[in-house]
């Protein structure tokens, strides 16, 4: 905590009652008064919103001090279903609340924005995860743009590309875009509602396929969560072989981003050179660990397996390809002017925003945000590795490619340092005894139930899980928070005075996820 | 630039040789291919991707197929922008509820004769998704599927399996009318 200023989460925290098991971060069930205070923290900036999420009768936020590297989960109970609107003073809460009050008709007072979000009249009941009642009809309503020379675009959600659904509805003013609307919601399938009094195996491969391309960071996040909750202690092997995939991971991602944003800016030679270097990334992943995304490879307690016999070797060879071919790549980048026109100035994300909506990855590194959970919530190995968190000002499209670039040769250096200090060992730790109590988890009538939340950096920025397991060993409730909440809303704004035909080289640069938020 | 442009010129290409089709594809094709459609496609197919509700881990190993090691293109196989210029849906996801309008109004925009193609676990029944209240335990609740490719995701060798299992059986059937 910062001296000479009140420790605004602890006294938060304070104020209420304390969660007996929530590990490693508190969670506190507050007083009306308290969650207005943090909502008001929020509004000034002194807090930044990790994720809101809903039950049965109450209402969940994860607060993060930025400053102090402390975060905690603040709970409202609201035994009638409504609480005090979080995004009625802070606007990144709005889509969180949208979504809560869809699943569990929890209505947020004197909210801004009513509409429902993911609930698109079609289950046919509303509030599938409260109590469920039949669906009315109701037409959805875009936000106005009026005036004169103003017309509609509508776009999806099936698009032109292999890519996400999605509906976007551009306001434009001859070729100038005035508003962008996005309605998402399409993909949804309940994954949290699939969670619900499943096992912790089968919750763990769900978790693995929120979102493809993310799948090494759910798993990851997941399993930190339950392994908080449960008391395990990870074998340290296990530690680096998942820091290894989440590397791998990273660098996939990124190498196709940078090929797939240069195409939409109609430079396929970039998007051609890159896709070899990121196929040549899931090769050397199938070898290494059985599977090109690593898919149902981090597990609760460890890892699936061991890294194959000659895994590190073809590794170690990817590395060597990578760094023989990617700085040609940079300098192409670097030093085409058709490629620049397009990038630089394109798309421009303020400061201000990112912070204000808490951005995470290379949308908010390129605008200011240092966040990266792998430095403000290390956990092993990053604790003992040496690497940098780029940051950049700008915030347009030029910045997002190069923050991409950097953290590229920054996982490669880290890939390298965990080839080469990897422990030997076991990878997995017994789960199987989870359905007793833990030690340090307090009995209450000899039922315990025993939360967790972890933080993880996936490529994208910070992946939060929450997760309460019953005394049954049966999740009860978990929740999944994608980067992209909040990094969806910042691309309205960024496009906003871009031309029509920018969209696609802006929206690539943010490649928010599609599943990722609508679970 | 133009070192790298030369340099592709002179290097071997990374593309590999063609993989045999499936034969457990090419089964599933026997009875799914109608023949007067058969007789009607030339030697390429154009592909229209949906995605009804996927991880976007499919879709992931499908953008694959585009990259110098697969070069889906050499096959006469592409993805086309519009349903309208589609030969085949390839559609991946359990078939979320939310999608279910927009993949039949892709399916009706697209011209006889087509085939659907379910790509992946979840789009043939479900997968890990099955019994959830947002989806429809997979694409043939909405549209008749003529061939499934398994995987979670297939890798682009398995897809790449499956579309020559489909081109060859439209192929060998139009030879003998
Ligand atoms: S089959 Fe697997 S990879 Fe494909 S969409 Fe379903 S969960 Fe994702």
């Amino acid at each position: 905590m910062k001296q000479g200023t009140p420790s605004t989460l602890t006294d938060i925290a304070a104020a209420g009652r304390r969660a007996e098991h929530h590990a490693p971060f508190i969670r506190a069930a507050v007083p009306t008064d308290s969650w207005n205070l943090a909502v008001e923290h929020l509004a000034e900036g002194r807090l930044t919103l990790l994720d809101l999420w809903g039950e049965a009768g109450a209402v969940h936020i994860a607060l993060l001090d930025e400053e102090a590297g402390e975060a905690a989960v603040a709970s409202l109970e609201c035994p009638d279903g409504r609480y005090p609107s979080v995004g009625r003073r802070h606007p990144p809460a709005i889509r969180l609340e949208r979504a809560a009050a869809d699943l569990f008709g929890l209505v947020p007072q004197d909210t801004p924005d009513p509409r429902a979000w993911l609930d698109h009249g079609q289950w046919g009941f509303v509030h599938p995860l409260g109590t469920r009642m039949p669906a009315a009809a109701s037409p959805y309503h875009f936000l106005p743009a009026e005036g004169g020379s103003l017309h509609q675009i509508a776009v999806g959600p099936v698009h032109a590309g292999i890519i996400e659904p999605g509906h976007f509805r551009f306001t434009a003013s001859g070729e100038t875009i005035v508003r962008l609307e996005e309605r998402l919601g399409y993909t949804h399938k309940g994954i949290e509602g699939l969670m619900a009094g499943a096992g912790i195996d089968r919750a763990a491969g769900l978790a693995g396929r929120t979102s493809g391309d993310s799948t090494v960071a759910y798993a990851f996040a997941f399993a930190r969560a339950a392994e908080a909750a449960l008391g395990i202690a990870v074998p340290p092997r296990a530690a680096w072989l998942r820091a290894l995939m989440a590397e791998l991971e990273r660098l996939a991602n990124h190498l196709g981003d940078i090929g797939a944003v240069c195409n939409d800016a109609a430079f396929p030679l970039m998007l051609a050179h890159c896709g070899v270097l990121r196929e040549r990334v899931l090769r050397a992943s199938d070898a290494a660990f059985g599977h090109r995304l690593m898919r149902d490879r981090i597990v609760p307690g460890g890892t699936a397996a061991d890294l194959a016999e000659d895994g590190a070797a073809a590794i170690r060879a990817l590395l060597a390809n990578i760094r023989a071919r990617f700085p040609a790549l940079v300098r192409l980048y670097d030093n085409t002017a058709s490629l620049q026109d397009r990038t630089v100035g394109t798309g421009r994300l303020s400061t201000a925003l990112a912070r204000q909506y808490g951005a995470g990855g290379y949308v908010g590194r390129a605008s200011g945000r240092r966040f990266d959970a792998r430095r403000a919530f290390a956990c092993p190995p990053y604790d003992e590795l040496a690497f940098d968190v780029p940051v950049l000002a700008e915030g347009d499209v030029n910045a997002r490619v190069w923050i991409r670039i950097r953290e590229v040769e920054q996982s490669l250096s880290l890939i390298e340092q965990i080839l080469r200090g990897l422990p030997a060992g076991p990878v997995r730790a017994d789960v199987t005894a989870s359905d007793g109590p833990r030690e340090g988890a307090a009995t209450r009538e000899g039922v315990a139930t025993r939360e967790g939340m972890a933080i993880v950096e996936g490529f994208r920025g910070d992946v939060l899980v929450w997760l309460r397991i019953a005394a049954t060993g049966l999740v009860e409730r978990c929740r999944l928070r994608d980067p992209s909440w909040f990094q969806w809303p910042l691309l309205e704004a960024a496009i906003e005075g871009n031309i029509v035909a920018d969209f696609p080289l802006c929206n690539k640069s943010f490649n928010c996820s599609y599943s990722g938020c609508d679970l | 630039m133009r070192r790298l442009l030369f340099k592709s010129l002179i290097h071997s290409p990374l593309t590999e040789p063609r993989p045999p089709a499936s034969s457990l594809a090419v089964g599933e094709l026997v009875h799914a291919l109608d023949g007067a459609a058969r007789r009607r496609l030339g030697r390429s197919l154009a592909i229209r991707a949906v995605d009804a509700g996927s991880c976007n881990g499919c879709e992931l190993e499908m953008n694959a197929l585009g990259n110098a090691f697969y070069d889906l293109e050499r096959f006469g196989i592409r993805f086309v922008a519009s349903p309208r210029h589609a030969d085949v849906l390839l559609v991946t996801g359990p078939m979320s509820r939310n999608m279910r309008e927009a993949v039949r109004r892709t399916y009706d925009a697209t011209p006889d004769p087509k085939w659907v193609v379910a790509l992946g676990d979840c789009a043939r029944d479900g997968g890990c998704f099955a019994g959830s209240y947002a989806v429809m335990d997979g694409v043939s609740a909405v549209l008749p599927v003529d061939l499934h490719i398994p995987g979670c995701p297939p890798p682009p060798v398995e897809i790449l399996k499956g579309l020559l299992a489909l081109l060859e059986g439209v192929n060998s059937k139009a030879a003998t009318p």
